[in-house]
């Protein structure tokens, strides 16, 4: 049996016996540094426009609705289920489908729609990262397969970066089959080192702070 | 250095386009990476480094352990674990599932692993298409080349290059505009995305206590062979996996960052098991298959050990003087550069590469740059004491045949075996015991063996010569 043989020589390789238990693992290291809100704020702000995404600061829900309106226009949008988006009144925009629970169907829209809009669970300010968990509320396909991505995101979820992220969500796999830190549009600089935004992934990104 | 490798190594010095994108690319990528690791941008990088080379040393040494807590947890969340020895089991677990689900399409993400055992080759033997999606690798793909760089697959390549690829192969009016071209694949690809059966990628890292294979990409095409084909396999190396989900804290911060001055990627995935119950999309079936190929081997030797820790940023190659030289397609194998000179030899099953550890000045810079500390030079010098040692045991072996070919052929040659023997107890005849040879023999192999030895002398008078004595003294 492979797996017998593999663990063997691995056991073999480092003199231990089955079931021997682990050495004491080196502790964890998380640095959470103290940073107010505003200051996470502008810090998000800055790293997404760095990566030439797009960032809106919204005064209320219908601010963000607004924002959101003006940018899809007539074309065709996709948004999650997420409450936050409904509480917006984004999902029941003219052109936006939301409220769909079949895979296929999504799929479907996804592949067609001009925008895909969602909430994040969480953002991290050091990097301008979105942190999104597929669940009931947020698909994965809706952030990647249209052009552009809009995220609307709540400031009480700003986080200072990744440490807090993992301090918070020590076990990310208990919550969901899937968490994606998302940081700025999709790009590749593959061909002679050159940036070109928008691969495979949304070229353009959005991230509206209510 | 077989003469095809070292016929490509004198194409590409006569380069001199070839040489100026190699020095191009790797002094952008050095930059980067300076820029990303200031100190003012990232002060705690060397606490990081030494905190990455702490944890990966500890998952290394009680590896058993960790990939045991991996599976089962991959199981708790409703995947599956495989493990295979070589390439041909992973890819023939690959060929069965895609037999069982009728599955043709295959779509891949960027993975090293499955290019170091020449899966795709292995794939569409058996009428199974594999496309890769990664921009670079897919230009790779179309040409038949393997990867020049661990982290930018097509560096030796133009547009133009490229123009002619996509029209050759894609049918396509040449478009020299690299975001048309860009454009071109986007659209190729997608519709692939759309109708694969299985998505293969690799891992970046595997997480013990979640059970979860971390993917980063910067295209997106890690989420979509992930999100969108019925069935993900990942497959990795068995060295990838990692105790904690927090320990990402310290293996993101450095990954990027050292590869190409990115922070972070555009996406990290950390995918454990299937869709679950009430999650809309996603694939149905998660697998993971834990690759060997020859990394036991290299755990059973303490000092080269280390070089397990890898996490494949590509650093020492950009900072190496003789990759910049050489190129990427010099070295066997798909791993080139300073790490590849230690990992290829045991992954291909050779014992001593006469020349990969030599292909080095041991100027430091890879050590110096390298994210998990591991020590290339202080290992290429290892091996090439190694490769020493085994010339020198060839030759020793050599010299011992070639003096058991010429007593065979004097003893089957009475008369001169005599006269051997004759002149032998001239020369070291007498009573008692040879500690010493005369000087003339006393150096080379024999000196050597006589030196922990002691040899009887040569009686003055051989047994054929008292044989002939009494046969005398019987007659008269």
């Amino acid at each position: 049996m492979p797996r017998e043989y593999v663990l063997h020589r691995t056991r073999t390789a480092l003199g231990r016996t089955i079931g021997q238990p682990p050495d004491p693992a080196p502790p964890v290291r998380l640095r959470i540094p103290e940073i107010d809100l505003e200051a996470r704020i502008a810090s998000l702000f800055a790293e997404i426009r760095n990566l030439a995404g797009k960032t809106h600061r919204a005064a209320s829900p219908a601010d963000a609705r607004a924002y959101v309106a003006a940018l899809v226009g007539e074309r065709s949008a996709v948004a999650s289920n997420a409450p936050f988006l409904r509480e917006c009144g984004i999902a029941d925009l003219p052109t936006v489908r939301s409220g769909i629970a079949n895979a296929e169907e999504l799929r479907a829209l996804c592949a067609d729609a001009e925008f895909g809009i969602t909430s994040a669970d969480y953002a991290l300010a050091d990097t301008g990262t979105l942190v999104l968990f597929s669940s009931q509320q947020e698909a994965r396909m809706i952030s990647l397969l249209p052009p552009v991505h809009i995220a609307v995101v709540q400031s009480g979820t700003i986080l200072s970066g990744l440490d807090e992220l993992l301090s918070r969500e020590p076990l990310p796999a208990e919550r969901s089959s899937s968490m994606v830190l998302i940081t700025g549009p999709s790009r590749t600089a593959d061909i002679e080192q050159i940036l070109v935004r928008g691969v495979h992934g949304p070229g353009e990104i959005h991230v509206i702070v209510v | 250095m077989t003469g095809a490798q070292e016929q490509k190594i004198r194409q590409t010095l006569d380069d001199a386009n070839l040489q100026l994108a190699i020095y191009t690319a790797t002094g952008r990528l050095m930059s980067h990476r300076k820029a990303a690791v200031a100190e003012d941008v990232l002060p705690d990088f060397q606490e990081l480094r030494t905190q990455a080379n702490l944890l990966k040393r500890h998952a290394i040494e009680n590896l058993d352990h960790y990939l045991e807590q991996f599976e089962s947890q991959v199981v708790a969340h409703g995947g599956k674990v495989i493990y295979a020895r070589d390439g041909a089991e992973a890819s023939e677990f690959l060929i069965d599932l895609a037999k069982k689900k009728g599955a043709r399409l295959m779509v891949k993400s960027k993975s090293m692993t499955t290019e170091e055992i020449d899966l795709n080759e292995r794939l569409e033997r058996q009428g199974i298409e594999p496309v890769e999606t990664d921009l670079g690798e897919y230009i790779m793909q179309l040409a038949h080349e393997r990867p020049y760089h661990i982290v930018a697959p097509a560096l030796h390549l133009t547009r133009y290059d490229v123009a002619d690829l996509f029209t050759r192969k894609l049918g396509v009016e040449r478009e020299t505009e690299i975001e048309k071209q860009t454009k071109i694949a986007r659209a190729v690809l997608r519709q692939k995305f759309l109708a694969a059966d299985i998505g293969i990628s690799g891992a970046n890292f595997l997480v013990a206590d979640s059970g979860a294979v971390v993917i980063v990409t910067n295209e997106g095409n890690g989420r979509m062979a992930t999100t969108l084909p019925r069935i993900h396999v990942a497959i990795a190396g068995i060295e990838k996996v990692i105790p904690r989900a927090q320990d990402l804290a310290v293996f993101l911060k450095i990954l990027a960052r050292s590869a190409n001055g990115q922070h972070i990627t555009v996406y990290t995935s950390f995918l454990a098991g299937p869709r679950r119950e009430g999650e809309i999309d996603g694939p149905e079936e998660f697998y993971v298959v834990l690759l060997d190929n020859g990394r036991t081997r290299l755990l059973a030797d303490r000092e080269k050990r280390q070089s397990l820790y890898c996490i494949r940023c590509g650093a020492c190659l950009n900072h190496c003087p003789v990759y910049r030289k050489v190129g990427g397609h010099s070295y066997p194998g798909v791993y080139g550069g300073p790490i590849g000179a230690i990992i290829t030899p045991q992954y291909l099953g050779v014992t001593h590469d006469p020349w990969l550890p030599f292909a080095s000045s041991l100027c430091g810079a890879c050590a110096e740059v390298c994210p998990v500390k591991i020590e290339i030079p202080k290992l290429l010098l290892a091996l090439r004491s190694e490769v020493v040692q085994a010339k020198l045991r060839d030759t020793q072996s050599r010299i011992e045949r070639l003096s058991f070919r010429v007593w065979a052929w004097a003893m089957r040659r009475p008369r001169i075996y005599e006269m051997l023997g004759f002149m032998g107890s001239a020369l070291l005849g007498g009573e008692g015991w040879i500690r010493r040879l005369p000087k003339l023999l006393s150096h080379g192999p024999l000196g050597a063996w006589l030196s922990q030895r002691d040899l009887p002398r040569l009686p003055a008078r051989s047994f054929r010569q008292l044989w002939r004595a009494r046969r005398k003294a019987g007659e008269n």
